[in-house]
C-alpha cells in the first residue's frame, strides 16, 4: 500500500466516525468534552455553528452519529450523543451575546425563503451575518415547519422551538407568517436576487381503499395534518378507538398523541413485522412503554362506514417475507379481521407538492415530482432558485435539512457574489498536539468502563395526562458527566512520524486493542490479513506509514482504536503523538471575498 | 501518565486451545521507561505462553533485582511469582523447582543481576541443569542506578554519559556453553519474529534453557557509541538460524532450501524446525557454537538464534532421582515410612 496521505483533510475526518456520519459534520467529541467540563455555553455554540438547532435536535435527531460511534464497536452501546447535545442546550445560560453580529449596512442583495422550516432557517442563519436582506414566508402562524407541526410537544416542547427559531428571526429576518406563497412567478417578479425553496414534504400520502371518499377528512385523516392541527390547538380531543396505519416516526407520534387526547384504545397497525419498522428504535421503545399495542402483518383492506361515519376497518392478515433481491413480499393468508375504529390516522409516508410553481419558469421537475436539483449545490435549473431540506431531494430528516441549508447558503452566496456555484470552499482543518509534559495529555485519555446511561422519564401516569409534558427529562449534570466520559475522543488523532521511529515495539506491545502492527508492506487485502488482529471491518481505513529503517511499515487499523494515547505515551521518540483534529465544514462567506458589502 | 490500560480489548481477539485470549496472559502496566527493550521481551513471553496454551496458574515467575527483574509484574498476571534478593534468583528457582517439578519456571534477570552480583549463583544453576527458562535481559548498563557500565558492556562501548568501557565483557552465552547449559540462544528484543519462537523452544526444552536477549536501554545506552543500542543491533545482527516451534509433527514449511532445515524432537513430542542460515553450524556442537560466535565477533557481528541444544540430557530431578510428587503432596506416611524402612535403608550400607 502507498503511505497514507494524512494531509488529505478527509483522512482524519473519517476517523471521527460520529462527525463523519453527521450530515452537518458537527464536531461531536469536541462538544462532549466541553459538556464534561461543564462548559455548556461553549458546547452549545459549537453545536449551533454546525446544526443550528441543538435543543431541538438534542431531542428529535435521527442520530446517524450513534450507529457510527466507535464505542458501539468495542462494547454494546454507542455514546448517547443526542442526549448529551440536549444537555448543552438545557444547561446553558444566556447565549444571545454570542450570536453573530448582523451588519447594519446591508449588501443590497435580497433573498426570499419559502417555508420556515429547518432548511430555510439555516439559510437565513448563514446569510444574515453576511449582510443579505431576507424575506421569510410561511403558510402557518409560527416558524419551525415540520419541527413545530409534526413533532408533538411531549417530545419537543414549544419553548425550545421558539427559542432556537428566535435566534435566527432576531437577526432581522423579515417574516411573513400566515402567508402562503401561491405563485413562484409572482415572487420572482418581486425582484428577489435569489429564492430558496424550503417547503418540506407537506402532504401526507392518502390510502384510498373502499369507502375512503365517505370518511376522508373526518374518520380518516392524514397523520401529518392531524398532528399539525393538534400543534396549533385546532384539535384537542381524540375518540375512544383510534387506529394508526404506518410504522414510521410519524405513526409513533400520532398514536402517542391520540392517547394523550383521550383515546382509550389506540393501536398501531403494521403491514410488516415490528422488525421491519422504519421508526427509530427509541421511538418504538417509548411507544411500547406507554402500553400502545403494535400489531404486525395487518394489511389495510377497507374502511367500514355506517350512517356516513367510520366504525371500523377491515384488514387482511398477510405473511411477510423479504425476497433475495431485498424487495418486500406480502403473501395474503385469506384471513380478514375487522377492528373497531372511529378515527384512522394515516402515517404511510409524505409527498412533495409544488402546485404553486408554474411549469413555464424554467424550473424543471423529474418523474418523482421533485425539482431537478444539483445534489451538491442545491441549485435548480433556474439559476437564481435553490432548494433544500425535504423539498429538495425528498423526505429525510431535520439534520439533513440543516446540512442542505448550509450548502444552499454557500451556493446562494457564491452565486450572488458572481462566483462559480460549483466552486465549493474547502473545510477548515487544524491539527494540534495534546502533549503536556512528558506523559500527559490535555484531554482525558483514560477510557471509562461505564455503560450507556439511561435517561430519566417523567412518571407514565402523569405523562399521559398532558400532550405538552415532556416525557424524557434529560440527563442531569452527573449523568451527563458519566456519559460524556464514555466518549473515546476520536478526534484526538494518533499521528505517526516514520523517521522518528526506532522500532522498539513499545506502541505495538501496549496497544490494548492490538490495532498496531509493524510488518513488510503489501497490497491492502493481504496487509489486512497480516495484522496482529486481522482488519475485517472494510469500512474503516488502514493507516500505512512511510518505510521504516528495517523496510517494514507501521500499519494501524483505525477500526477499534480507543484513542487512549498509550502508544504515544510509551513512545520514547514521540514518533506517535496525540493531536486534536479540528474539522469545520465551510460556511457561506468563508471563501475569500473582496468585500462583504457589494455595491 | 497512565497507570492502567483500558479494559477493552479487540472484539475479534484470537483464543488459544484453553479459550484464553492474550489478555489472560497480561500483567500490570509497565513502569519502565517508554521504549525499554524489556517491555518487548515481556510481550514476547506473553505471546509465547498464549500460543502454547500454557495454563497461567502452572507458571512460576522468578526474578532478582533490577529493571529486568521488575518485569515479571508486567506479564502473566495470573501466575505465581517470586521477586528475590539481588542475584539470588537461581537459588530460589532451584528450591522451588526441587519442591514442585510440575510447574513451568521462568526466571528473568539482567546483566547486573546475572553477570555481577549473581554470577556465583548463575553458574551453578547452569551446571546443575535445572529445568527452567532463564532469560537475561542484557542492556549492558545499570539502568536502575542511573546508567553505570555493567559486566557485559563491550570493550570500547560508550553509554550516553560514560567513557568507553576499558574492560573485557562477560559473554553469558559463551559462559553457559562452557558450563554445560543444554539450551543456549541469543536474541534481540527488537526482533519478536525471532524471539517468540526461541522462548517457545526454551519452554519446550527439558533442562536449563538460557536466552541472552540484547535489550536496549533507551534512557542511558541507546546511543550511536553503544553496542547495545537499537541501531547497532539492527546493523550488526546476524542469525545462525530461524526457528519455528511446532507443537505437533506438522509438515516442514517449504520456503527454505532443501537440506537447510533441521528438525529437533523435544522430550514432550513437540518439534523445533531450525532453518539454518549458517550452513557450517552444527546445532548439537558446543565447539561449533563457540567458534562461530568468535568468528562473527571478529567481524563486529552479533550472532543470534538458537546456538546450541542438547535435547537428550537429564535435568536435575532425573540426575538426583527425586520424587515425582510435589513435596507439598507428600503425606506423613511417605515422609516417615517408619522404623522398618529405616532399618532396611541402614542395612544397605552395612
Amino acid at each position: 500500500m502507498k503511505p497514507t496521505d494524512t494531509e488529505n483533510p478527509e483522512y482524519f475526518h473519517r476517523v471521527v466516525d460520529c462527525q463523519h456520519a453527521c450530515p452537518a459534520h458537527t464536531p461531536v467529541p469536541e462538544y462532549i468534552r466541553l459538556i464534561a467540563a461543564g462548559r455548556y455555553e461553549d458546547a452549545y455554540m459549537i453545536n449551533w455553528e454546525s446544526n443550528v438547532f441543538p435543543g431541538i435536535l438534542g431531542r428529535t435527531c435521527d442520530r446517524p452519529c450513534e450507529p457510527a460511534c466507535r464505542r458501539g464497536r468495542i462494547e454494546d452501546k454507542p455514546v448517547a450523543i443526542c442526549r448529551l447535545k440536549r444537555v448543552a442546550a438545557d444547561m446553558k445560560e444566556n447565549v444571545q451575546a454570542r450570536m453573530p453580529k448582523i451588519p447594519k449596512k446591508k449588501n443590497g442583495l435580497k433573498v426570499a425563503l419559502i417555508g420556515a422550516g429547518p432548511a430555510s432557517l439555516t439559510v437565513a442563519r448563514d446569510l444574515m451575518p453576511l449582510g443579505y436582506e431576507i424575506d421569510l414566508y410561511d403558510a402557518t402562524p409560527k416558524p419551525g415547519g415540520y419541527m413545530r407541526q409534526q413533532i408533538p410537544s411531549f417530545r419537543l416542547p414549544e419553548r425550545v422551538i421558539d427559542e432556537e427559531c428566535g435566534y435566527i428571526l432576531d437577526m432581522g429576518v423579515t417574516s411573513y407568517f400566515n402567508h402562503r406563497v401561491e405563485s413562484m412567478k409572482a415572487l420572482l417578479d418581486q425582484a428577489y436576487d435569489a429564492v430558496f425553496v424550503g417547503t418540506g414534504a407537506p402532504s401526507g400520502r392518502r390510502l384510498p381503499l373502499p369507502n375512503y371518499d365517505a370518511v376522508e377528512g373526518t374518520g380518516v385523516q392524514l397523520g401529518v395534518e392531524w398532528l399539525a392541527n393538534v400543534a396549533f390547538d385546532h384539535i384537542d380531543s381524540a375518540p375512544e378507538d383510534v387506529l394508526v396505519i404506518g410504522g414510521g416516526n410519524t405513526a409513533m407520534d400520532c398514536c402517542r398523541t391520540a392517547l394523550r387526547l383521550g383515546a382509550k384504545n389506540v393501536k398501531v397497525m403494521l403491514r410488516t413485522p415490528i422488525s421491519a419498522m422504519l421508526a427509530s428504535p427509541w421511538e418504538i421503545e417509548d411507544t411500547q412503554a406507554e402500553g400502545i399495542p403494535i400489531l404486525e402483518n395487518y394489511n389495510p383492506a377497507e374502511y367500514v362506514v355506517e350512517d356516513g361515519k367510520l366504525t371500523a376497518m377491515k384488514f387482511e392478515i398477510i405473511e411477510y417475507d423479504v425476497a433475495e433481491d431485498g424487495t418486500e413480499v406480502f403473501i395474503p393468508t385469506g384471513k380478514i379481521e375487522t377492528i373497531d375504529a372511529s378515527l384512522v390516522l394515516l402515517a404511510i409516508g409524505q409527498n412533495n407538492a409544488f402546485p404553486w410553481i408554474e411549469k413555464d419558469l424554467g424550473i424543471e421537475f423529474n418523474q418523482r415530482g421533485l425539482a431537478e436539483v444539483n445534489p451538491d449545490t442545491f441549485q435548480s435549473t433556474l439559476p437564481q432558485v435553490f432548494f433544500g431540506g425535504d423539498a429538495a431531494l425528498g423526505p429525510k430528516n431535520i439534520i439533513t435539512a440543516v446540512a442542505q441549508g448550509h450548502q444552499a447558503a454557500i451556493s446562494i452566496d457564491q452565486f450572488l457574489q458572481n462566483k462559480s456555484v460549483e466552486d465549493r470552499p474547502a473545510p477548515h482543518t487544524n491539527l494540534m498536539s495534546q502533549k503536556m509534559g512528558i506523559h500527559d495529555w490535555s484531554y482525558s485519555s483514560a477510557v471509562s468502563d461505564e455503560e450507556r446511561q439511561k435517561v430519566p422519564h417523567a412518571p407514565l401516569a402523569e405523562a399521559l395526562k398532558s400532550r405538552k409534558l415532556e416525557v424524557e427529562l434529560g440527563f442531569d449534570d452527573k449523568l451527563a458527566f458519566e456519559e460524556a466520559q464514555r466518549c473515546l475522543n476520536c478526534d484526538v488523532q494518533t499521528v505517526f512520524t516514520a523517521d522518528k521511529c526506532i522500532e522498539c515495539d513499545a506502541c505495538v506491545d501496549i496497544c490494548p486493542v492490538d490495532c498496531l502492527t509493524m510488518t513488510p508492506n503489501d497490497e491492502e487485502a493481504v496487509l489486512r490479513q497480516k495484522l496482529t488482529v486481522p482488519a475485517e471491518n472494510l469500512d474503516e481505513p488502514l493507516f500505512v506509514s512511510e518505510a521504516l529503517q528495517t523496510e517494514r511499515v507501521m500499519v494501524k487499523d483505525e477500526d477499534v482504536c480507543l484513542h487512549c494515547g498509550l502508544c504515544a505515551e510509551r513512545c520514547p521518540t514521540s514518533a506517535w503523538d496525540m493531536q486534536k483534529y479540528n474539522y469545520k465544514t465551510a460556511k457561506a462567506g468563508s471563501s475569500p471575498r473582496e468585500s462583504v458589502v457589494n455595491a | 501518565m497512565s497507570y492502567t490500560v483500558p479494559s477493552f480489548r479487540h472484539p475479534n481477539l484470537p483464543r488459544n486451545e484453553l479459550g484464553y485470549t492474550s489478555k489472560d496472559y497480561e500483567g500490570a502496566v509497565s513502569t519502565l521507561c517508554a521504549g525499554c527493550g524489556h517491555d518487548s521481551i515481556s510481550a514476547a513471553i506473553i505471546d509465547a505462553c498464549f500460543q502454547m496454551s500454557i495454563q497461567p496458574h502452572r507458571v512460576a515467575k522468578l526474578s532478582g533485582i533490577g529493571c529486568s527483574s521488575k518485569t515479571p509484574t508486567y506479564f502473566l498476571g495470573n501466575s505465581h511469582g517470586f521477586n528475590s534478593v539481588h542475584g539470588r534468583m537461581p537459588s530460589v528457582a532451584t528450591g522451588a523447582n526441587m519442591a514442585n517439578r510440575n510447574l513451568l519456571y521462568i526466571g528473568v534477570s539482567g546483566d547486573g543481576d546475572t553477570a555481577s552480583i549473581g554470577m556465583g549463583q548463575f553458574v551453578h544453576a547452569v551446571r546443575r541443569n535445572i529445568n527452567m527458562v532463564y532469560i537475561c535481559e542484557n542492556n549492558g548498563v545499570y539502568g536502575l542506578t542511573k546508567g553505570q557500565d555493567s559486566a557485559t558492556t563491550d570493550l570500547g562501548s560508550k553509554s550516553k554519559k560514560g567513557d568507553p568501557s576499558p574492560y573485557e565483557p562477560i559473554d553469558l552465552c559463551a559462559l553457559s556453553l562452557q558450563l554445560g547449559a543444554t539450551f543456549v540462544a541469543n536474541s534481540f528484543s527488537g526482533d519478536k519474529d525471532q524471539l517468540v519462537p526461541i522462548i517457545q523452544a526454551a519452554i519446550a526444552h527439558k533442562g536449563f534453557a538460557f536466552i541472552n536477549v540484547i535489550s536496549p536501554c533507551v534512557t542511558f545506552n541507546n546511543v550511536s557509541s553503544s553496542t547495545k543500542a537499537y541501531d547497532y543491533m539492527r546493523q550488526h545482527m546476524a542469525s545462525t538460524n530461524t526457528v519455528d516451534y511446532v507443537p505437533t509433527a506438522d509438515e516442514i514449511t517449504t520456503d527454505y532450501q532443501e537440506g537447510t532445515t533441521e528438525r529437533v524432537t523435544m522430550h514432550d513430542g513437540s518439534y523445533l524446525n531450525l532453518h539454518k542460515l549458517e550452513a557450517q553450524h552444527d546445532i548439537h556442537s558446543r565447539r561449533s557454537a563457540l567458534k562461530l560466535m568468535k568468528d562473527y565477533g571478529a567481524e563486529d557481528k552479533v550472532l543470534t538464534g538458537v546456538l546450541f541444544i542438547d535435547e537428550t540430557t537429564q535435568e536435575l530431578h532425573e540426575i538426583m532421582k527425586t520424587t515425582k510428587t510435589p513435596l507439598r503432596n507428600l503425606t506423613e506416611k511417605e515422609l516417615c515410612p517408619g522404623a522398618d524402612a529405616l532399618e532396611k535403608l541402614n542395612n544397605q550400607f552395612r
